[in-house]
């Protein structure tokens, strides 16, 4: 399946490689870095790269390129997804995944992905599993190891997780305070346009959890109203016959964070959208241009929203903006020509404000079309589909965990057509 | 040297400025600290390799890790390190585990250029693969595969099949990875190869069966034979195999379904069956629905509808690729109206990192190409937002474009306004295109777009205006040839366009303007010749495909109005005789001898009208995924729309399904014998396996067959323990190695209580339910014939050896094997979910009872039979399979269940009304009754067109009782608390010698319920309980001499009453 990985950073500098069957010159990222030349921008990468002899299937992410070399045919989204999974897998063990990060501990990263891959083919993907394999690094461990002259960094065993059928978790599990965190995340994605009228939304909401509970506790999430829910996907250790029968979430949860599940509610429901804004925006032949744009809350359940940004991407031909802002602080990227205006808090009572003008190219032509606004903002305490808690129950130990449960809704891909 | 310099744990702190204290002493300190993974001077380069050459051969582990992690950096960074390969080789053989892994990670990258000096570590992997340890034995499998020396092949193939047969699932795991490095290798050994997948299809934990089926795919994929036997089991699995196993094992079995099934598709009718398999109409797939609901001819093989769901459920993965493999098998292979399940999830998987989208929407853009219905509801969600990157973009325009409808065009077109201005100009021009292929598809809305793409010619961007007129002239064609009545129509357009070819400088804008006018002279009479003056004056000017649009048009001018246009026309000839390019050149001749022939002229001049200006058909715009349906989808072949190298082709379905028993062997018989049976052929075969590799490595080792015969000893032990486990215990288990190896490997019994340690707590409440299909495959088998119960046994015998001992081996209570069979039993029960349909129909055949006679139903008789599984209208329900035939010289119309006359409390569950029955056809239909726990018959009538039949169903007692499974010790305490009035008990006469295999039939023929596992010697316990209420039934019949003593405790005593009849009766009578 994936023969061989290659990570490129931003510079074309293929700094790591790893082979999972014979050897690869690195030379076949030449069609890589042909293709990325093609694209106006990183993101616009094609996925999939066809070469006379091999397909280059990569993804981009933190300014890094993961390139897979496929020989045969293999399905792309069992590479893509493979390929993302690696990723979180740095960022499980190192807390991001950057270059220097993964210079740094060059040899955790190939033992990591000597061990996700055999043959090209997944062999121990769990995170569980592979931190029990190979321990992540460890400020204390390190004086240990240095002061014992042993190295503990990779294990004998076969961690238990492998071969039991809840791979996730691992047992021996010892907590001080046992605890149980459950973040309930809703992002709205819309698309707004110039009158204000909605042109679509839909919610994706996500339960991140951290779990911090010993031996091998059963949990159960209720919720109010779990018929709202009706798009949704699992971790593997969700009973899925359980929430088809009875729309309860039954699992032994993995130890620490992890996303337990994500739903999507569809374009068909109506979804509260909770700002607005008012905006003037206009090119005027030779000066320049006016730009004044006002948000405000709408529906937000009476609370605040928070975290507001807007981003204004100009067209090329803008050379500068000078603005004032009512609350908060902008900034406009000459050369990106992006303005980003950090509001903060919407206050209901003296909405926020900015405007000013826009300084054009002399000579070239007035934009023909407005800049679309992306507007990003947070209301904390609350659920925008109105899905609800109903309690959390524990099987399988003794002790009393604290439960705590958060309510966050933010932008998603909210976009402001004007 | 500080700690904190240390802290960072990582590789660069190890090699930069903090070596291992103990190097601090030696004299080449300064070389030391040079960067390995910098590119440095060559004469450094050579002397750091000496000091690391020097710590490899140190005797401190510490400083030989510190090489180890070096090289590894260089081997990571891509940098050469192939010198230090005798110095690393030598380390092979270390006891410190991360050098060793260290050492293993540089040896499968560069064995491979060094395969002499690779060889001195192999008998190192030999002995690592014999090792106590699962995890040593598994990395030197892995190593020992992956270093591809060609010499090696038969000591791999060796390991191979050791390792096959190893107790750890997670060595046997490696070794179906070895198997296609192995067969790269060396693919004459293809069907030694074969025979070691063959055995690791066979495997049941869920570990292995991804792995197995991939070997399978890259090795054999062919070899669709082996899969037979497995199919069951591993559509059972699907759920609990790891997310990629999924992916890989859906996608095989979406192609052996198109090999052993027929066309879902086909049901409307026998002329149908030819027809594409997707074919898009949406009315049909209503009628579909309605006519699937009334039964029609077409029944899905019930092995195809196990597959289909049991899928189903991954539609919640979080593992995009395994929802798309599900998709995939949805779209290629369900009926048309089951296909919307997928709808959903896919659009859920939109909102994932770019990369995934991208390929969800290019395998979305296919379906809709072909069937629409299914995602137009989720149109909004393909709407494009300006942060799309480009590809993104195309994508969802060119789907928004396959999903336009008259009803949705409207917003659709709206929507494109907007992407119409985008600062992205190739978007903009894409979405030019989407708006000329919506006007062409949908007449309604072609005038609207032409207006608008006209407006569109005075946009400022050229590659706008360009394209708008390429798609401008596409349309005009289209109406052209489409209405000929309208000759003067769109006139004004044309003028407009001829006027701009001077401020258009886009060649194929250009040209499309040119071929607009010569086409259509006629109707811009004076315009035309003067385009071609001023084209003339420009020709030498042009970009090729204009001048060849210009010989064109003066063609046709010169047809048409050779008056004014003859010497311009030589005028262009004559330049275009002299281009460089060779096809103007041939051009301008071919064109001369047409329009303006010498003196002898040429046979086909007079013909020159007819040539030039005939109608040319229109260009039909379409999508340009549709094309790519050929391609399984979710397929890389598909994506790049090219045929990769190993691409499997989809086959069409066949026009008759293959034999279907194929498959049977798994689940027709009971599953204990099965277990039973296997594992004593398992033994054989280990044996003789043993026995072969033994001689082969008798130069080698003798230890070998000692480890062996210890580890079979533990299996008893491990296997038993495993029975009472619960989940917890085997992970802790796990952890001490020999044991867990064990009883892996007798994979029947851990495997069972592996699924049952998981289940178990989920699925308390369905656990009775899930049971059934078990029992009643026993039951069916039992039941037919109990008259004569002498040729029962017999046909049991026939049906395979296994059948009857599935009884007979659980009863033997003092067998150590005993409990773990028995949950065996549950647990296999529980992985296979399926209710009735599972069972193929010649084995249901359970006792069945005449409902409606021929005489008296005027031609239809139907009968009935209790499938013993749930009912899947209510689970309260017992559900009854009616087999319906017309018996009759005429077709039967409107069949349906009429009034019934109910005792209160009970229920009926009709089937759908049947449409109709030609004669001699017959059909099978589940209704579901609760009885509410009463033997009180049911009657309703049939009716059949306006003929009424009045009818009853009475259920015997046994019936009414769904199996439940529970300890020995549960029943003890549950039957404690029955007695007294709830107890009922009798003594009956066994007349022969009665075995427990008997005994078991005799009360399964009765009653459907299950055995409790463990009881004593002669001592046989069932337990169920009642469908209606859910009342606890428990039976007990012990045996002493030739009395059976037969207990009965059941909250309602009628109930327990008359099961106690029935079973006297039953016993007494065998």
């Amino acid at each position: 399946m994936i023969h061989s990985l290659f990570v490129i950073n931003n510079t074309g500098d293929v700094f790591m490689e790893k082979h999972w069957k014979s050897v690869i010159n690195k030379s076949i990222c030449d069609y890589f870095f042909e293709a990325q030349g093609k694209a106006s921008c990183p993101e616009d990468v094609c996925p999939v790269i066809n070469t006379p002899h091999h397909y280059l299937i990569n993804i981009y992410r933190n300014s890094l390129y993961f390139v897979a070399v496929v020989t045969t045919e293999v399905p792309p989204l069992f590479v893509l997804e493979f390929l993302h999974r690696i990723c979180d897998t740095f960022e499980d063990y190192f807390n991001e995944c950057n270059e220097s990060i993964l210079k740094e501990h060059y040899v955790i990263v190939y033992e990591i992905l000597d061990e996700m891959l055999d043959n090209g083919f997944p062999l121990a993907v769990e995170s569980n599993v592979l931190k029990e394999l190979i321990k992540p690094p460890n400020f204390l461990r390190t004086i240990t190891d240095t002061v014992t002259g042993k190295s503990t960094g990779v294990s004998g065993i076969l961690p238990t997780g492998q071969l039991s059928n809840i791979p996730w978790r691992r047992t021996g599990v010892k907590y001080a305070n046992n605890e149980a965190y459950f973040d309930i995340i809703e992002e709205i994605d819309a698309i707004i346009d110039k009158s204000g009228t909605t042109v679509t939304a839909e919610t994706q909401g996500y339960i991140d959890c951290l779990i911090k509970l010993s031996g091998m506790p059963d949990l159960t999430l209720t919720f109010v109203n779990a018929r709202l829910l009706d798009d949704v996907s699992f971790h593997p250790c969700v009973r899925f016959k359980r929430w088809e029968n009875e729309k309860i979430l039954s699992f032994v949860p993995p130890d620490g964070h992890f996303r337990l599940m994500s739903y999507h509610i569809g374009a068909q429901n109506m979804v509260a959208i909770p700002v607005y804004l008012r905006h003037t925006i206009n090119y005027r032949e030779g000066s320049g241009g006016r730009f004044d744009v006002t948000v405000g809350p709408k529906q937000t359940m009476g609370k605040t929203v928070e975290n507001v940004v807007l981003e204004v991407p100009f067209p090329k031909t803008v050379l500068n903006v000078t603005l004032t802002a009512s609350q908060g602080k902008y900034s406009f990227d000459p050369v990106s020509k992006m303005m980003t205006w950090d509001v903060g808090k919407i206050d209901t009572a003296k909405l926020p404000n900015i405007r000013g003008n826009i300084t054009i190219q002399t000579g070239s032509p007035i934009p023909e079309s407005n800049p679309v606004i992306n507007v990003q903002f947070t209301i904390s305490q609350m659920a925008v589909s109105g899905i609800k808690v109903n309690r959390l129950d524990m099987y399988g130990e003794k002790y009393k965990p604290f439960k705590g449960v958060k309510y966050i809704t933010r932008a998603g891909k909210f976009q402001v057509r004007t | 040297m500080s700690a904190g310099i240390m802290a960072g744990n990582g590789f660069q702190t190890s090699y930069a400025n903090d070596k291992p204290p103990s190097s601090t002493g030696s004299g080449e300190a300064a070389e030391m600290s040079t960067d390995p993974a910098s590119s440095s001077f060559f004469t450094s380069d050579f002397k750091r390799h000496e000091d690391l050459k020097a710590m490899l051969d140190s005797n401190k582990d510490t400083q030989k890790l510190e090489a180890m992690k070096r090289i590894i950096g260089m081997v990571a960074k891509g940098k050469d390190a192939s010198d230090l390969f005798p110095a690393v080789v030598k380390n092979v053989v270390s006891k410190n585990l991360e050098i060793k892994k260290l050492v293993y990670v540089y040896l499968t990258r560069y064995a491979e250029e060094q395969q002499d000096l690779a060889l001195l570590s192999i008998s190192t992997f030999q002995r690592a693969l014999r090792d106590p340890n699962q995890l040593i034995r598994a990395s030197a499998l892995r190593v020992l595969s992956s270093i591809r020396v060609s010499v090696i092949t038969p000591i791999m193939m060796l390991a191979i099949k050791e390792a096959v047969m190893d107790m750890s699932p997670y060595v046997r795991k490696t070794a179906a990875h070895a198997i296609p490095k192995l067969y790269s290798l060396d693919p004459e050994v293809k069907d030694q190869l074969i025979e070691v997948i063959e055995r690791l299809l066979g495997d049941k934990t869920t570990l292995v069966a991804g792995s197995a089926i991939q070997a399978f795919e890259e090795v054999c994929p062919e070899r669709i034979d082996l899969i037979h036997k497995n199919y069951r089991k591993l559509c059972n699995l699907l759920v609990d195999v790891e997310e990629w196993g999924q992916v890989v094992i859906i996608n095989m079995l979406t192609r052996y379904s198109r090999t052993q099934f027929i066309s879902p598709n086909q049901a409307d009718g026998p002329g149908d069956a030819d027809r594409p398999f997707y074919e898009d109409s949406d009315k049909e797939e209503e009628e579909e629905e309605v006519s699937e609901m009334k039964k029609t001819p077409y029944m899905m093989d019930h092995d195809h509808r196990l597959l289909l769901r049991q899928a189903k459920p991954l539609l919640n993965s979080r593992n995009a690729a395994v929802v798309m493999a599900v998709g995939q098998l949805y779209h290629h292979c369900a009926p048309k109206s089951e296909g919307n399940v997928m709808a959903k999830a896919l659009i859920r998987l939109l909102r994932s990192q770019k990369e995934i989208q991208y390929v969800v929407l290019s395998n979305v853009a296919t379906m809709t190409s072909r069937r629409k219905g299914m995602f137009e509801p989720h149109l909004k969600s393909f709407y494009i937002r300006s942060s799309d990157p480009l590809h993104i973009k195309l994508l969802k325009l060119e789907i928004l474009t396959n999903l336009a409808t008259e009803s949705n065009i409207s917003t659709i077109l709206r929507e494109f306004q907007t992407y119409v201005t985008s600062p992205d100009k190739d978007f903009a021009a894409a979405t030019i295109q989407a708006i000329g292929r919506c006007a062409s598809n949908i007449a309604e809305v072609t005038d609207t777009c032409l207006n608008g793409l006209v407006h569109l010619m005075s946009n400022r961007d050229e590659s706008v205006v360009a394209e708008s007129v390429v798609v401008i002239k596409k349309l005009l064609q289209m109406r052209k040839s489409g209405h000929k009545h309208t000759p003067s129509e769109h006139k004004d357009i044309i003028v407009h366009m001829a006027k701009m070819v001077d401020k258009i400088t886009v060649p194929m804008a250009r040209a499309s303007i040119l071929w607009l006018i010569g086409e259509y002279s006629e109707r811009v009479p004076k315009i035309a010749p003067d385009v071609l003056r001023k084209m003339a004056k420009g020709f030498i000017n042009e970009e090729d495909i204009v001048k060849l649009q210009i010989l064109n048009l003066a063609a046709k001018l010169c047809i048409t109005n050779a008056k004014q246009c003859k010497l311009l026309c030589q005028y262009v000839f004559n330049l275009a005789k002299y281009d460089q390019n060779y096809d103007i050149r041939d051009r301008s001749r071919f064109l001369r001898q047409l329009i303006l022939p010498g003196e002898n002229g040429s046979a086909l001049a007079k013909y020159a009208k007819k040539i030039f200006l005939a109608t040319k058909p229109a260009p039909v715009l379409e999508s340009k995924f549709k094309d790519r349906d050929h391609y399984q989808l979710g397929t890389l072949s598909h994506l790049l729309n090219i045929k990769c190298h190993g691409y499997q082709e989809l086959p069409e379905w066949p026009e008759v399904a293959p034999d279907t028993s194929v498959r049977n062997v798994e689940v027709v018989m009971p599953y204990v014998p099965k277990a039973h049976h296997v594992q004593h052929k398992k033994k054989k075969e280990s044996k003789s396996f043993y026995s072969e590799s033994e001689s082969s490595q008798e130069e080698e080792t003798e230890d070998s067959s000692d480890e062996e015969e210890d580890e079979s000893s533990d299996e008893d032990s491990g296997s038993e323990e495993n029975s009472d486990d619960s989940e917890k215990d085997i992970s802790k288990k796990v952890s001490s190695e020999e044991e867990s190896d064990s009883d892996d490997d007798e994979s029947d019994s851990e495997d069972s209580s592996e699924e049952d340690s998981s289940d178990d707590s989920v699925e308390k409440i369905v656990t009775p339910v899930k049971k059934q299909p078990k029992t009643k495959t026993k039951a069916a088998t039992t039941t037919k014939p109990t008259t004569s119960s002498a040729d029962l046994l017999l046909d049991l015998d026939d049906l395979g050896p296994s059948s009857g001992s599935s009884v007979a081996v659980t009863p033997a209570g003092g067998n150590m094997l005993t409990p773990t069979l028995a949950t065996g039993i549950s647990n296999i029960s529980i992985q296979d979910t399926p209710p009735a349909q599972i069972i193929p129909p010649s084995i249901v055949q359970a006792k069945s009872y005449e409902l409606l006679n021929r005489m008296t139903g005027n031609g239809l008789s139907i009968t009935y039979q209790f499938t013993r599984t749930v009912s899947v209208f209510s689970p309260k329900m017992v559900s009854i399979e009616l087999k319906l035939t017309n018996n009759s010289d005429d077709t039967l119309t409107s069949i349906k269940i009429g009034d019934k006359k109910l005792q209160s409390g009970m229920e009926i569950q009709e089937f759908p009304e049947i449409g109709s029955m030609t004669a001699g056809m017959s059909t099978t239909c589940l209704i579901g009754i609760n009885f509410n726990d009463t033997i009180q018959p049911a009657k309703f009538a049939i009716c059949v067109g306006d003929n009424k039949y009045s009818v009853s169903i009475t259920a015997p007692v046994g019936e009414l009782i769904q199996p439940y499974s529970m300890s020995n010790a549960e029943f003890n305490t549950q039957q404690g608390k029955l007695s007294g009035m709830n107890e009922n008990s009798g003594k009956t006469v066994i007349g022969v010698e009665k075995d427990a295999k008997s005994i078991c039939l005799c009360v399964h023929s009765v009653a459907n319920v299950i055995q409790v596992p463990g009881s004593a010697e002669n001592v046989y316990r069932f337990s169920g309980k009642t469908v209606g209420t859910g009342t606890m039934v428990l039976m007990s019949v012990v045996v002493a001499d030739d009395n059976a003593k037969i207990t009965v405790n059941c909250e309602k005593m009628v109930i327990g009453s008359m099961l106690l009849k029935d079973l006297k009766t039953s016993i007494a009578k065998s």
